[in-house]
């Protein structure tokens, strides 16, 4: 009996969205193609374990779509905003841009918080053949480089080569890592291990935390104990890049100390109670946007985002939100320069965006390079008397 | 040498106290009801972030604290109201899932509530480390050390000389029993909820300077205090702090002297043989169970 019920509800279901989208596809056949939305879809983690990622994205495009349709929209043609809650779970990602597609028919999808989300629908994106951006961090979403799909916030390979670089100014290389057992510090702590040679830096420890530890002392007496280490990386996210520096302190260790930009938030400082003056790390621009040089070309793009988002929301501005912010721009200058939104034509010019200066740095993609920013995109900060200082 | 084997060992220390702790709250709740309650590191996580939320709306952290403190205590005493006598018939095991219900619940209401960011709560007094050989020692240490000590005699006291703690082990061994002597079974519960939802708050006030509080900082500290409540024996106050510090010690010891790879394994190894060759813990009494 379930069953049947079951089946007549799908079947009825099934029946509204056919007579759904008949009514759709009426309308706009009435309404003619000038006046016509471009639909931009996106599945964000608004919700859940990873809200904090998508809840400032999906402010950021809200605003940003609101404010160009009060412009006059692109192409003459209002933006329509086509939104669903995925959370950080592959299979919503997997059911949401599947309706994106067939029942929205949306022109361009922004969204995947997570890498998992935006892994789970690359298979799906290629096979309909629609672009899409994605707004989550690990080189695997374009390395190898798929066609329809793009990118546009840093990969933790290009914050490890900052690290690197600034190590190499400073003659060190000696290197204690410690790194934890989530996906982001895995990650980055193997682009470290693979990273090195080309920086002349040996790996002289490398210890490791688990999840919800409290107290890393051990390891990092382990670190400090190690003779000839000259600098020390922790490769992590949340709570733990606090305990580490307030783990380092307590030890009197005095050995440049750096962190990843998984730890490129207000709440690492404050948590580390006083540990974390003097940790160096890479950030994007956008964190430090004061504090960049009149002449830098960033600077002008990521006050003004900053600017808007702090005043539309009340709220201090993430990193999150820029690379949403910088996802709909790549893909409203795209729109622009197509002059339409044939699939293939948009696809074509985001792979073209030259010199687009974001608020996560300036992008140049190419068919090999489906993200577009190099190590320059970051900066390097150090924290002094509680707040980023920007480091010349 | 030594300088490094006391910093292990003070590491150990700090949180195996931090585990034993939080695994005295279990020991309560199962004392009085033979229930292991898994919502128990939320109430840790409530004593910690509500003291947070307390303090930034303008309250001294005094009473931030008996505030956080009393509002997990309703909280006790509400999931043993509408949860476990609700489903009074469910049998233990019934119960436990409802436990692990009411934490999921929890966790998605703090989120919501609060915010899901982490957050540090000051040290009693100060950060400076204390230096011992060589080695260095947080004074927030010695209060969960000191915290430790207290809680457990007073448990100890309470379950073996008072009158309502001997009832709460009476309602534990044989409800029916208990019932026909004059114990309010239902009362015993629901006071075994508030004192252990009371005690986990109080810990999560001491701990979050070391661990940070957040919504989901009840996750592993709620596992690990239920390690050590196993290890040391369950329902013993004295075996959880010893579960607590023997789990804490030979964790340190591995990342420390092996391989930080290997912590997490051993800790579970050391859990794994106790079960097996003492399955009623360090401390606890073989119980005959008739049929």
């Amino acid at each position: 009996m379930r069953f049947f019920r079951k089946l007549t509800r799908r079947a009825a279901l099934a029946m509204a969205g056919v007579a759904a989208l008949t009514l759709a596809h009426a309308g706009t056949a009435l309404a003619g193609d000038a006046k016509e939305p471009i639909k931009i879809g996106s599945f964000l983690a608004v919700t859940g374990p990873a809200s904090f990622l998508g809840d400032p994205e999906l402010k950021t495009l809200q605003l940003y779509i609101g404010k160009i349709n009060k412009e006059g929209g692109v192409l003459g043609r209002p933006l329509k905003l086509v939104h669903y809650d995925a959370q950080h779970l592959a299979k919503k990602a997997v059911t949401f841009t599947r309706r994106l597609i067939e029942q929205d028919k949306v022109d361009l999808i922004i969204g995947g918080s997570t890498t998992g989300t935006t892994m789970a629908v690359v298979k799906l994106v290629e096979r309909a053949q629609i672009p899409f951006i994605s707004l989550a961090g690990a080189s695997v979403i374009i390395d190898p480089v798929k066609k329809w799909v793009f990118k546009t916030p840093h990969t933790d390979r290009l914050a490890v080569r900052k690290i690197f670089s600034d190590m190499k100014k400073r003659g060190l290389s000696k290197l204690g890592l410690l790194s934890g057992s989530g996906g982001f510090d895995k990650s980055c702590a193997g682009n470290a291990r693979k990273l090195a040679k080309d920086y002349g830096i040996t790996i002289v420890a490398d210890e490791t935390h688990g999840k919800g530890d409290t107290d890393m002392t051990p390891q990092l007496t382990r670190i400090k104990n190690t003779p000839g280490v000259q600098a020390f990386l922790y490769c992590g996210f949340g709570a733990p890049t606090s305990i580490v520096a307030r783990n380092f302190k307590q030890l009197g260790m005095k050995i440049p100390h750096y962190q990843s930009h998984g730890s490129a938030s207000m709440k690492f400082i404050k948590g580390a109670q006083g540990g974390a003056e003097g940790v160096r790390l890479p950030v994007a621009a956008l964190l430090v946007a004061e504090q960049l040089p009149d002449d830098n070309p960033q600077k002008k793009v990521a006050l003004a985002y900053k600017r808007a988002y702090e005043s539309a929301y009340n709220d201090s501005v993430s990193t999150f939100g820029g690379h949403a912010y910088d996802a709909l721009m790549i893909a409203v200058n795209a729109i622009r320069r197509a002059g339409t939104t044939d699939k293939a034509k948009v696809r074509d010019a985001i792979e073209q965006t030259k010199n687009y200066i974001g608020a996560d740095g300036i992008y140049n993609m190419s068919p090999t390079d489906h993200l577009g920013l190099d190590e320059k995109s970051f900066v390097m900060v150090e924290v002094r008397n509680g707040t980023w200082k920007l480091l010349k | 040498m030594l300088a490094e084997f006391l910093q292990f060992l003070f590491s150990g220390l700090t949180v195996g106290a931090v585990y034993g702790l939080i695994g005295l709250g279990f020991a309560v709740i199962y004392n009085a009801s033979n229930v292991i309650n898994f919502a128990q590191g939320e109430f840790v996580m409530i004593g910690g972030m509500a003291t947070v939320f307390l303090m930034k709306a303008g309250l001294p952290m005094p009473p931030a604290v008996a505030l956080a403190i009393a509002g997990a205590a309703l909280v006790g005493w509400l999931l043993a109201r509408f949860g476990i006598e609700t489903a009074k018939g469910a049998g233990v095991v019934g119960l436990i899932i409802i436990t692990i219900g009411a934490s999921i619940l929890l966790r998605g209401l703090a989120q919501v509530i609060w915010d899901r960011n982490f957050h540090p709560l000051p040290s009693i007094s100060g950060d400076a480390p204390i230096h011992v050989l060589g080695a260095t020692l947080l004074p927030q240490s010695l209060w969960i050390g000191a915290a430790l000590i207290v809680i457990m005699a007073g448990l100890r006291h309470f379950f073996a000389h008072t009158r309502t703690g001997k009832a709460m082990r009476a309602a534990a061994i044989d409800p029916l029993a208990a019932q026909l002597m004059g114990v309010d079974v239902r009362r015993v519960v629901r006071l075994s909820f508030v004192l252990s939802a009371a005690l986990g708050a109080l810990a999560g006030v001491l701990v979050a300077p070391i661990t940070m509080t957040y919504a989901n900082v009840g996750v592993m500290l709620g596992l690990k205090g239920f390690a050590a409540a196993i290890v040391g024996g369950l329902g013993n106050p004295l075996g959880a702090i010893a579960g607590g510090l023997v789990v804490g010690i030979a964790e340190a010891m591995t990342a420390g002297y092996l391989s930080s790879a290997w912590k997490d394994v051993v800790a579970f190894v050391i859990i794994l043989f106790v079960l097996l060759f003492m399955p009623n813990g360090l401390f606890g009494r073989a119980e005959a169970e008739r049929a």
